[in-house]
C-alpha cells in the first residue's frame, strides 16, 4: 500500500513538472528540436534539472543495500550496446521529431481533454504492441 | 544564423526540478525507474503482476499535469491543423522503438544517464540526434507545421 501511494505522489509531481515546464506543448519540444528555427533551449534545462535531482536519488541507491519500501532495486544491470537498443532509439527520434511527443507528455497532455494527445497515445500503444508480437517472439 | 525565441527558463528548471524529484522517489523508495514507456507497458502486460503502483502512477501522470493547467490556466495555444495521419506515424514509430530501445526520454534520458548507464547515454545521443534530423526535414524540407 505504501508502494502505491508513493507511485501515485512520485506521478502526480511528474505530471506537474511536465506541465510546468510546458513540455505538454509539442511545439515547445519542437522548438528545442529546431535548431534551424528560432530554437527554445528550455527543453535542455528540464532535462538538466531532472538529471540533477535523479542523479541524488542514485548516490542513495548506491549507499544502501534496498529501497526504503521494497526488498531490492530493480534497476537495469545491461552495459551491452546491441542493434535493438540503437535501431529502437532512431526509430524513437523518428517519432519524436515528427509530433514533438514522448511518451510522459504524450499521456500528460491527455489531461488537457485535446485530441492529438489521444490520437498520439493510441497509435503508441499500437506500435508497442505491435513489436512486442513482432519483434519479441524469440 | 541562431535566434533564441520563447526561452522560458525558470519553468523548465523548475519542471525539471520536480521530474527529477519524482524519479528520485520512486527509486529511493521503491527501487523502481521511473521510465514512462517502461512502465506503460508493464502495465499493459498480461497476466497482470505487480502492477498496481504502475497505473497509479500513470494515473498520478494525468492528476499532476491536469491540476497545474487546472490552476495556472493553458499557458500555450493549441496548435492547429496538425495533420491527424502523422501524428498516428508518429506515434506508431514512438511505441515501436521505446519497447525495441528499451525507453524514452525518461528511462533512458533522465533515469538512465543519471546512474551513467552506458546504453542510456548511447540511446539519448541517438534518439536526439534523430529527432533533430527529423525535425528539420518534416519543418523545413516537407514544409509541415511551421
Amino acid at each position: 500500500m505504501k508502494r502505491e501511494i508513493l507511485a501515485l505522489i512520485a506521478g502526480v509531481l511528474f505530471g506537474l513538472g511536465l506541465a510546468i515546464s510546458q513540455m505538454i506543448n509539442p511545439e515547445k519540444v519542437l522548438g528545442f528540436l529546431d535548431i534551424a528555427g528560432a530554437w527554445d533551449p528550455s527543453l535542455a534545462l528540464v532535462m538538466g534539472g531532472a538529471l540533477a535531482v535523479a542523479a541524488i536519488g542514485t548516490l542513495i541507491m548506491r549507499g544502501s543495500d534496498r529501497p526504503v519500501f521494497d526488498v531490492r532495486y530493480y534497476v537495469p544491470e545491461r552495459r551491452d550496446l546491441d542493434a535493438r537498443l540503437i535501431g529502437g532509439a532512431a526509430l524513437f527520434g523518428i517519432g519524436w521529431g515528427i509530433g514533438g511527443y514522448c511518451p510522459g507528455p504524450g499521456l500528460a497532455a491527455m489531461a488537457i481533454g485535446w485530441w492529438e494527445p489521444f490520437v498520439f497515445v493510441v497509435a503508441l500503444i499500437a506500435g508497442s504492441l505491435s513489436w512486442k508480437l513482432i519483434g519479441e517472439r524469440d | 544564423m541562431f535566434q533564441i525565441a520563447e526561452f522560458t527558463p525558470w519553468s523548465a528548471l523548475a519542471g525539471g526540478v520536480l521530474i527529477g524529484l519524482a524519479a528520485l522517489l520512486l527509486l529511493v523508495f521503491n527501487g523502481r525507474v521511473a521510465g514512462i514507456s517502461g512502465i506503460l507497458n508493464m502495465a499493459m502486460q498480461r497476466p497482470q503482476g505487480d502492477t498496481a503502483w504502475r497505473w497509479l502512477f500513470l494515473l498520478g501522470l494525468l492528476l499532476g499535469a491536469g491540476a497545474w493547467v487546472w490552476l495556472a490556466g493553458l499557458t500555450f495555444e493549441l496548435r492547429e491543423g496538425f495533420p491527424l495521419w502523422l501524428l498516428a506515424a508518429a506515434g506508431f514509430l514512438v511505441g515501436v522503438g521505446t519497447r525495441m530501445g528499451g525507453g524514452c526520454t525518461s528511462g533512458h534520458g533522465v533515469c538512465g544517464i543519471s546512474r551513467l548507464s552506458q546504453r542510456s547515454i548511447v540511446a539519448t545521443g541517438i534518439f536526439m540526434l534523430v529527432a533533430i534530423m527529423t525535425t528539420y526535414v518534416v519543418r523545413h524540407i516537407a514544409g509541415v507545421g511551421v
